[in-house]
């Protein structure tokens, strides 16, 4: 293939004709291709990193105290995201305002949970069961570009507008300590999107669920300053 | 006497071919490559299944180390860029020559105190680069402090959130030039941390976004894919 005929013509014509092959040696040619191709797979990213959306309650003071007692007690879900990868969780409100009923020193209020898909998701999958499946119906519907975006985020606003009248659907407040890492939290996040969960937040850690964390777990390092020094045993 | 004769064989191997397939690769690799942008720190980012792609560009990336170090990539229109170093510095009464702006421009991200900047533009790409990863120096990381930060000697370094100032400058000048053309897309936020940052970290960045002088509610988080496993 690199062989170049060269025809010489004899001068005089005494010489004889004679048939020269050209090569030409592609080698080096390939080394440096090679080399080229090396320097381009390591300095250049084929994917693009991914991104998430995420959406931040304002800081404004609320009003009244009606918007945070929207959120019904039997359909609350609280995460507390806590030291070396622990997870826990529990139901409803510590402290229900109506019947005055106190959880802070029942031990099984607060349940661990792990992570993994056995875990977090099943947990999640079971309470958010029927609109999970709804809405997972929707997104492959959206994925075989069967129906387009716009169609796709109404009908889901309405599958989660018809589930709020539902007491039992779960709203699940997101409840990141100092002590656990922006991993945490992303993976979380993750959860929320691959349940289909419609209402989440990511909200500050109030003093009653820090209480019940140390509880539990008997680390003073969740307990706020003025939390320790009311006694606990943590000085 | 038979003579045996030994037929030469040239063991040339033809590589015209091999060459066609790697100019065909390197040509490949050339056209859907875009370089790996130079971070002054290394982040790995966590894991998600979400597979929204990250815009290419009217993109603040604020980039938080473990330590809690800000740094800022302003990636959209290059004028507005320089404008908002303008602003910022003119908040804190700093004006830079036209040949700072220039390095300015092609820095890809930067964290510097305001009051430093001057001097870090002025100075070499190789030692830009050194300095970044000073790791104990607190003329390193954008100032998120709203009390005054002194060095050692009592110089004051910066006087209240510098962090802030960018982010609020930045969407004030591109919402005026969306006032004159209104096809400019809003400016998004992106997040860009460890996955081993502490959370108190990460939440003090998206408290000073929440802060009033700001009302940033809506960022992106950037994650690596996650393949789903079952």
């Amino acid at each position: 293939m690199s062989e170049v005929q060269v025809k010489e013509s004899g001068d005089g014509g005494k010489n004889k004709q004679k048939k020269q092959t050209l090569r030409v040696d592609f080698t080096p040619m390939v080394d440096m291709n090679m080399l080229l191709i090396t320097f381009f797979m390591f300095c250049t990213t084929l994917l693009k990193p991914q991104t998430m959306n995420i959406n931040m309650p304002t800081k404004d003071p609320v009003k009244d105290d009606t918007e945070t007692n929207q959120v019904k007690n039997s359909g609350a879900i609280t995460l507390l995201l806590g030291e070396s990868n622990e997870l826990f969780y529990y139901e409803g409100m510590p402290e229900d305002t109506k019947t005055g009923e106190k959880h802070y020193d029942d031990p099984d209020f607060l349940k661990p949970i792990s992570y993994d898909t056995d875990g977090l998701r099943e947990y999640l999958l079971k309470r958010n069961s029927g609109i999970y499946e709804q809405i997972q119906e929707l997104k492959e519907q959206l994925q075989a570009q069967q129906i387009p975006d716009s169609i796709f985020r109404q009908k889901s606003k309405e599958i989660y507008d018809k589930a709020k009248e539902n007491p039992r659907t779960p709203t699940v407040m997101i409840k990141p300590t100092d002590l656990s890492t922006y991993e945490n939290l992303v993976d979380v996040l993750d959860e929320m999107l691959v349940t289909n969960i419609g209402a989440y937040a990511v909200i500050d850690l109030q003093e009653g669920d820090r209480y019940l964390l140390y509880k539990k777990t008997g680390n003073c390092e969740y307990l706020t300053e003025k939390q320790k020094n009311e006694g606990n045993g943590c000085k | 006497m038979a003579k045996v004769k030994v037929k030469k064989q040239s063991t040339f191997i033809d590589m015209t071919a091999m060459s066609d397939v790697t100019v065909l690769l390197l040509t490949f690799f050339m056209l859907t490559s875009t370089f790996i942008a130079k971070e002054p720190i290394q982040v790995t980012t966590p894991g998600s299944v979400s597979e929204i792609k990250i815009p290419e560009s009217n993109l603040i990336t604020i980039l938080v180390d473990k330590a809690g170090k800000i740094f800022l990539s302003l990636d959209y229109q290059q004028d507005q860029v320089l404008e908002t170093l303008r602003a910022v510095g003119n908040d804190y009464g700093y004006t830079f020559t036209p040949k700072q702006e220039d390095t300015f421009k092609k820095l890809k991200s930067f964290g510097v105190p305001i009051s430093y900047m001057g001097t870090f533009l002025d100075m070499t790409t190789e030692n830009q680069d050194k300095y970044m990863q000073e790791a104990g120096n607190p003329r390193v990381g954008i100032p998120t402090d709203s009390v005054e930060v002194k060095d050692t000697q009592g110089a004051v370094i910066s006087r209240d959130n510098e962090f802030i100032r960018w982010i609020s400058h930045a969407t004030r000048i591109r919402n005026e030039s969306k006032a004159i053309n209104p096809d400019l897309p809003e400016l998004q936020l992106a997040i860009k941390a460890d996955k081993e940052t502490t959370y108190p970290v990460v939440k003090n960045v998206m408290d000073d976004l929440r802060s009033p002088g700001l009302r940033k509610n809506r960022y992106l988080l950037i994650t690596n894919l996650k393949t789903a496993s079952n």
